[in-house]
């Protein structure tokens, strides 16, 4: 573990930091968060003040409880939406490659489909049809997003389908499942999870923007790409508060692509 | 002196600072002289090789010592300059043809590439070169040879296309790194024949890499013999064979006498395998057409043939992997189902197979532990105590210590040690048959003679039946009891050993064994003048 910390180039130890930091916000936002998520404290549009360090938004709720109580709700969604992304298209690759014939065939072909229509309009069409609601925004992006892990997963696995090993394994009788989770699944998991890092980047954006668009959480709940929305009046008169959520989203991004970077680089054998 | 190498030092970066890996070592080479630099892997031979164009692969660098080429130091040239010998001055001829042309170009592209770099001849005259040069080499076509494509030729046309293109600047030094290694005995022939004539009728010098003794007797004039970065000994070729003065030379000579003790094949009932007037293949394309032979029980059954005989594809019907089309298999003396998916587990347990590529048949993340206790569970239901001390008589049994392996990875084993795990996992299914495909090919001759023991102290201990798949004549010598001769999807000849080779009775036997380099230098000198190194493969 020592060793791993001290061989990490410093932007990947900065991201590290970075995320645990919002990770430690996310889980304890009640007791950082000097007022409730949707409570109105003062009135619409106050300055910067001791009271409210940042100010408050259109209703009068105050920004930085906001923003911490964001933290929880956007990464939150995010990070279930990925591990669900994750679930769908880990799996149904694993078993394209492992089964081949007409399941890869069926299933390949869907995610052409799927790929096909560019995501965000397609996201757009399915949520409008099903309506708002967290429920409905996790699985609309996360069936969409699988789409992505699902080509990866195949790929990889296909290499490793071919090694001798999983023939012996073949030729012993072992099941499917457990050629897939003992032979394969260890031998793909650092570019799998890598991906997770990259995939998470995405799906916090998606969903950023989708808020932005009235689509995403619903309201009352704070959320960094609604906030940036409701307050964007506040730029036209040179205040700043409008760019804080989307500063924490693009410091997150940013932070995790460092320490994707770093495992990327790990798995692909580089020395230098 | 063309080439001088003195006390060459390199390193590659290691876990703790830079290892060495030639630890000072000399070579000269004099113009129009061939040098055989002969060793096991990891002895230093490339890197040496390499270095005569002043090139060092990624991760190492030259650590001192001086690369004199014609008087000029390479290793202070700066790069670009050095550039400019590479391919004009000493030219490269790489182990795999095929990884080393660029498929999406034509062959004759590829060879006017070095001289057009270098400005030494116009795209005409180096046109015309080329077909003289692939007329030399007994190329089929050799006006139209060079508009084909890559994967248009054999692999033994390809390997002296690549001669061809190593020769495009007339170099005054050609380092050959083991050229015909990947070839069949029947093609390689060809090639060193080819690459004979090219030397003697260029005069060009030759560094020679290999690791097969024979071959390198009937190319160099002198022999260097190296082992882990170091120089062993080195002689005139007639010398060196005739009279090895170090023990380790000695010792790469004695590998081929290796011969099982005779013994007395117990007269079973049954064969432990049956293959009847089997034909199998891909989709429309019969690979095997009615092949039948038996494996008896208790005998090693070798089966040998060149590349695309159907060595293979024998051992995946027997396995289940491809069920044949008509024909059938039995094990001893009951037929077995041809899908693997039908066979019970009894059935698949008394068929086991080891591979030719340890590396690829053991999963890189599981422990040795993890792998040879997975078939003493799945098979026979052994836990605990009972398998902890089954896992201990396994690893008794390959000689491998299992306080130190058991809770490694393979990873950090040696390709010899990982063949082993290989045959322990075998061995734990408690199996009647085993398939040996190719498994001493990949090893160097010292590390596939200890395999090749390994495996027959085995067979004595277990009784278990081989089918042992090789192209290697000296294998098939050393550890069969019978002999399958193939071709063609085709069964040649089969039988006792000694009815088989000695003499050999069928003629593509006959053409198989007199392929084979034999250690006396004269032997190429022999068979071209016989005219038996027609060579050119359809």
């Amino acid at each position: 573990m020592m060793r791993m910390l001290k061989t990490m180039p410093p932007t990947a130890i900065l991201g590290v930091l970075v995320i645990l930091a919002y990770a430690v916000i996310a889980l304890f936002a009640p007791l950082f968060a000097p007022y409730g998520e949707a409570q109105i404290v003062g009135a619409q549009f106050e300055p910067w003040s001791a009271t409210y360090p940042f100010g408050t938004d259109t209703l009068g709720r105050d920004m930085l409880s906001r923003l911490i109580w964001g933290a929880r709700n956007t990464v939150g969604v995010a990070l279930v939406t990925t591990a669900l992304a994750f679930g769908i298209g880990a799996i149904a690759g694993l078993l394209a490659a492992a089964l081949g014939g007409w399941v890869d065939l069926v299933l390949s072909r869907l995610v052409d489909v799927l790929m096909a229509v560019p995501a965000l309009i397609l996201t757009l069409l399915a949520l409008s049809a099903l309506g708002p609601g967290v429920m409905n925004l996790i699985a609309v992006v996360a069936v969409l997003d699988s789409t992505r892990v699902f080509r990866l997963a195949r790929a990889t696995a296909m290499n490793v389908m071919v090694m001798d090993y999983v023939e012996a394994a073949h030729l012993r009788g072992e099941g499917i499942w457990w050629t897939i989770t003992r032979e394969v699944l260890p031998n793909i998991s650092a570019p799998l999870i890598a991906e997770f890092g990259l995939r998470f980047c995405f799906v916090f954006l998606t969903i950023s923007a989708l808020s932005f668009l009235g689509l995403g959480l619903p309201p009352p709940m704070a959320d960094w790409g609604a906030m940036v929305r409701d307050n964007a009046a506040l730029i036209t008169f040179g205040d700043i508060t409008p760019l804080l959520p989307a500063a924490c989203i693009a410091v997150l991004t940013v932070s995790v692509n460092f320490v994707v970077d770093w495992m990327l680089h790990r798995a692909s054998g580089l020395k230098d | 002196m063309l080439l001088n190498i003195e006390n060459l030092k390199v390193e590659p970066r290691g876990e703790e600072g830079w290892t060495p890996i030639l630890h000072g070592v000399d070579l000269k080479v004099a113009r129009g002289e061939v040098v055989g630099l002969i060793g096991e892997s990891g002895a230093g031979k490339s890197t040496l090789g390499l270095a005569a164009l002043g090139f060092v692969q990624g991760g190492l660098r030259f650590a001192g010592g001086r690369v004199l080429f014609d008087g000029t130091d390479l290793l202070q040239l700066p790069e670009r300059q050095r550039r400019a010998f590479r391919g004009r001055r000493v030219a490269y001829v790489a182990q795999s043809a095929a990884a080393s042309f660029n498929p999406a170009w034509r062959l004759l592209d590829q060879f006017c590439e070095g001289p057009a770099i270098h400005h030494t001849a116009s795209r005409a005259e180096s046109e015309n070169f080329a077909r003289q040069l692939y007329a030399a080499m007994h190329l089929p076509d050799p006006e139209h040879f060079g508009l084909r494509f890559p994967h248009q030729v054999s692999g033994g046309q390809l390997q002296r296309a690549m001669v061809a293109m190593a020769m495009a600047c007339k170099p005054d030094l050609i380092v050959f790194d083991e050229p015909t290694t990947a070839l069949d005995v029947t093609t390689q022939i060809g090639v060193l024949a080819a690459i004979r004539e090219a030397v003697e009728t260029t005069g060009t010098a030759a560094i020679y890499i290999t690791h097969d003794l024979a071959v390198v007797a009937q190319m160099a004039d002198r022999i260097k013999v190296m082992r882990h970065g170091r120089e062993v000994e080195e002689a005139l070729t007639r010398q060196m064979i005739g009279a090895p003065k170090q023990d380790y030379t000695r010792s790469l000579w004695a590998v081929r006498e290796f011969r099982r003790p005779e013994r007395a094949l117990p007269q079973a009932s049954a064969p432990a395998i049956s293959i009847r007037e089997v034909t199998a293949g891909y989709s429309t394309l019969d690979v095997l057409s009615d092949v039948s032979f038996d494996i008896p029980r208790g005998a090693t059954v070798a089966v040998v043939g060149e590349s695309g005989s159907g060595k293979s594809t024998t051992a995946r019907v027997i396995t289940g992997l491809l069920p044949p089309r008509l024909g059938s298999i039995s094990l001893n003396g009951t037929a077995l189902p041809p899908r693997l998916a039908q066979r019970t587990l009894e059935q698949k347990r008394a068929v086991q197979m080891i591979y030719q590529m340890a590396d690829t048949a053991l999963n890189p993340r599981q422990t040795i532990r993890q792998i040879l206790s997975r078939p003493l569970q799945f098979y026979l239901g052994l836990t605990g105590k009972a398998r902890e001390t089954r896992l201990m008589e396994l690893m008794e049994q390959i000689e491998l210590d299992p306080a130190r392996f058991l809770d490694r990875l393979p990873g950090e084993l040696s390709g010899g040690q990982k063949q082993r795990i290989g045959i322990a996992r075998a061995l734990a299914a408690d199996p009647e048959f085993i398939i040996c495909d190719e498994v001493t090919s990949a090893l160097d001759q010292l590390v596939a003679e200890g395999i090749l023991r390994l495996l027959s102290k085995v067979q004595d201990e277990t009784g278990a039946s081989y089918m042992f798949i090789t192209h290697d004549i000296a294998t098939v010598r050393a550890i069969a009891d019978e002999v399958v001769v193939m071709k063609g999807g085709r069964v040649m000849d089969r039988g006792p050993k000694p009815d088989v080779l000695d003499p050999p009775r069928h003629d593509y036997t006959r053409e198989l064994l007199a392929s084979v380099p034999q250690m006396d230098p004269d032997w190429l000198t022999h068979r071209i003048a016989e005219g038996r190194v027609a060579g050119d493969e359809p």
